[in-house]
């Protein structure tokens, strides 16, 4: 379980506040009959670095897909950023502009440049002025590293690139929550690490994170807590240290002794 | 065998190098296109043979032919026997197979139309051209309903005025949420519709009296007709159909049920029953008195039928869009709306570019149907033609011309759309 990150990690910014980001009150998900998430209790506070794992199927992206209502909940309370979600669709639309969200298969647009892909939030959401939202969006594309890309289509880029530009518009949105669904699942063996390095970059900045992944090695650079899911429920939630060198519950050692084998 | 070192290090990396003679270039398209194996030799062979036969016999008929005449025995008189064809028949009747019966003296109107509908489509279809010149593509349809059908001129300018109506009432009401200002612009364009707008023209028209000498539908024919009717039932039915298709997707069951109905109906009729309850079962239901033009009537159906088709290559494209692109539209906090404009509809339209224009194309060839309801388009008209004693007996040279010319307005649709297809490519490096 060795930690194959060589990023010295700068952690004299990453505090945790007291300020509540998430608050998830006993949420229930079915789908059809399906029972797909069971009584989650979560609190997030601001700051704070959130991996989650578990096996496939066991509703971890169905969990933060909750948090800015790609799914909906069926019962219990999901607030974020002091908004509660329900069928409101202006609080929906406020929620998601606070909210980044980076996908699994990027899900850039391909029809418009990557300059273009990051400024159009910002353009018809925030209503900020082109001039503007282009500096911004070039300042975060400096950031993940490919400003040289910008007026190119992305599907003109590899997919480390690609992950690391819809990075980049979820910044642009100057977001306060960050989401990241298996960020480096359907990457290159190759690109997992430049897109490993963005987020650990934007952990070091404060950003407050919740990441399905089973990158590990991230986890344990950077999460300041880990949750541990299976058949729709939290079955552990610990310290990174404690997670992984000493596993409460049984079904989290068989998880960590299947991943880390080899 | 005895253990050996695997281990291999390239001192220096390969150039790349050029492909060898004979695979690229003509020789190679020659030897795998024409002449691959036996039977392809053969079929290249044989389809030569018969294109040279074609063109032989038919080039004389087309090489011989009398452009001066003035009916079809002076041809065959002039041709002696031989073969030919007899173009004078278009020399001597072009013009109303473009114009059908339009007053002689205001041809220059609609051709004036003809070309300033060019200069509006110019910046709809080439991004190059000036944005400004949008705003005369808004005006054009006002502008050539003036010119085509004369009359006055402050009718098109009051229709005009209710757009601008519910525009204002629409920028005033923004405040108070989208809904209720879509309502309140919808309630007082039609308001200042039915209230004020004959009223302002009537007006208008007394103290400044622009017109132009009124031509009506019945002397409209030829290829203008085709136009008439082809054009705008292409305009209208592209945004009508793109709502047609948002609401057959809509989760809002009655707006799904309404949109469906529509589309299923509509597909499920021939667009000649429509055209004939157009032409005949209109009249019942409207007032009595009411004079609704046959060609507004017709359009209304051709445009009805052809956004039905629409609709449904539209959602075509809609569902072959990933899930993913929706996600990261309401991710980013896109309204539905917003996303459907900036990230949906371009793509899914880009998807259905061949279904449309295969829809814009056949539209316009359907225009030819108005024929059965006494509409003088350009088969209607050869008919005609044909039935007077000088052009007795002619068929091909019409049919070549008709032909010829809707060949060349399809064609330029077909090929534009695989020009934008090029220019719309993105995934390419």
């Amino acid at each position: 379980m060795e930690l194959n990150l060589e990023t010295e990690i700068d952690r004299s910014r990453m505090r945790v506040s007291d300020q509540v980001a998430i608050r998830i009150e006993d949420m229930n998900k079915w789908y059809g009959n399906y029972h797909a998430l069971r009584d989650i209790n979560l609190t997030v506070r601001r700051g704070e670095r959130i991996v989650i794992a578990g096996p496939s199927g066991s509703g971890k992206s169905t969990m933060i897909r909750c948090i800015n209502r790609l799914e909906e909940h069926q019962a219990g309370k999901v607030v974020v950023d002091g908004i509660e979600l329900s069928s409101d669709l202006k609080n929906i639309d406020k929620v998601r502009s606070e909210v980044g969200m980076v996908f699994q298969h990027f899900n850039l647009f391909p029809h418009l440049t990557i300059l273009e892909n990051c400024t159009l939030a910002p353009i018809w959401v925030r209503e900020i002025p082109r001039k503007e939202a282009i500096e911004t969006a070039m300042h975060f594309l400096e950031k993940v590293k490919i400003p040289e890309q910008a007026r190119k289509y992305p599907g003109q880029l590899s997919g480390g690139q690609q992950q690391r530009v819809a990075i980049a518009r979820s910044l642009c949105m100057k977001p306060k929550i960050m989401l990241f669904d298996e960020p480096t699942s359907a990457l290159d063996p190759e690109m997992i690490k430049e897109v490993l390095d963005t987020m650990i970059e934007l952990a070091e900045e404060g950003m407050t994170m919740l990441c399905v992944t089973h990158e590990m090695g991230f986890a344990q650079a950077v999460a300041n807590r880990v949750i541990f899911m299976d058949q729709g429920q939290i079955v552990e939630e610990n310290n990174p240290q404690d997670f992984f060198h000493n596993p409460q519950s049984e079904r989290t050692r068989l998880f960590l002794s299947q991943i880390l084998r080899h | 065998m005895s253990e050996r070192n695997l281990a291999f290090v390239r001192g220096e990396m390969l150039p790349a190098r050029e492909p060898p003679s004979g695979q690229t270039g003509l020789l190679k398209l020659l030897r795998e296109s024409f002449f691959k194996d036996w039977l392809s030799a053969l079929l290249t062979v044989t389809s030569l043979i018969v294109l040279i036969w074609i063109a032989r016999s038919v080039s004389p008929w087309l090489i011989d032919s009398v452009w001066n005449a003035n009916s079809l025995s002076e041809c065959r008189q002039i041709l002696g026997g031989a073969e030919g064809a007899c173009f004078a028949v278009i020399r001597d009747r072009w013009t109303q197979l473009l114009f059908g019966f339009y007053p002689p003296t205001q041809y220059w109107r609609p051709v004036l139309a003809f070309v300033l509908m060019l200069i509006a489509l110019a910046p709809i279809l080439f991004p190059p051209v000036p944005r400004r010149l949008l705003w005369f593509s808004a005006a054009f349809p006002g502008l050539a309903y003036c010119l085509i059908w004369g009359g006055t001129l402050w009718l098109p300018f009051s229709a005009y005025a209710v757009f601008a109506v519910g525009a204002i009432v629409l920028g005033l009401a923004t405040r108070l949420g989208s809904g209720v200002a879509i309502v309140l612009a919808l309630a007082s364009a039609l308001a200042w519709w039915i209230f004020v707008s004959g009223s302002v023209t009537t007006v208008l028209t007394q103290l400044l009296p622009l017109a132009l000498a009124p031509v009506t539908s019945r002397e409209m024919g030829g290829f203008l007709l085709s136009i008439v009717i082809g054009v705008t039932g292409i305009s209208l039915s592209l945004p009508l159909g793109i709502v047609l298709a948002l609401g057959r997707r809509s989760k809002m069951p009655l707006v799904k049920t309404i949109s469906v109905m529509f589309i299923e109906f509509i597909r499920g009729v021939p667009l000649i029953t429509l055209l004939f309850t157009a032409s005949l079962l209109l009249n019942y239901f409207l007032p009595p008195g009411t004079n609704f033009d046959l060609i507004l009537r017709v359009i209304i159906m051709v445009t009805l039928f052809a956004t039905a088709y629409m609709a449904e290559v539209i959602r075509g494209g809609l569902a072959a869009l990933p899930r993913g692109q929706y996600e990261a539209a309401e991710a980013l906090g896109l309204d539905y709306w917003k996303a459907q404009r900036l990230v949906i509809m371009p793509q899914a339209l880009k998807i259905s570019i061949p279904g449309i224009v295969n829809s814009f194309i056949g539209l316009f060839k359907d225009t030819t149907l108005v024929v059965f309801i006494g509409l003088l388009d350009p088969i209607a008209l050869s008919n005609s033609i044909r039935a007077t004693t000088a052009w007795q007996g002619i068929y091909w040279e019409l049919f070549i011309f008709i032909g010829g010319l809707f060949f060349l307005f399809c064609f330029s649709m077909s090929r534009y759309s695989m020009h934008l297809e090029r220019r719309l490519k993105t995934d390419q490096h």
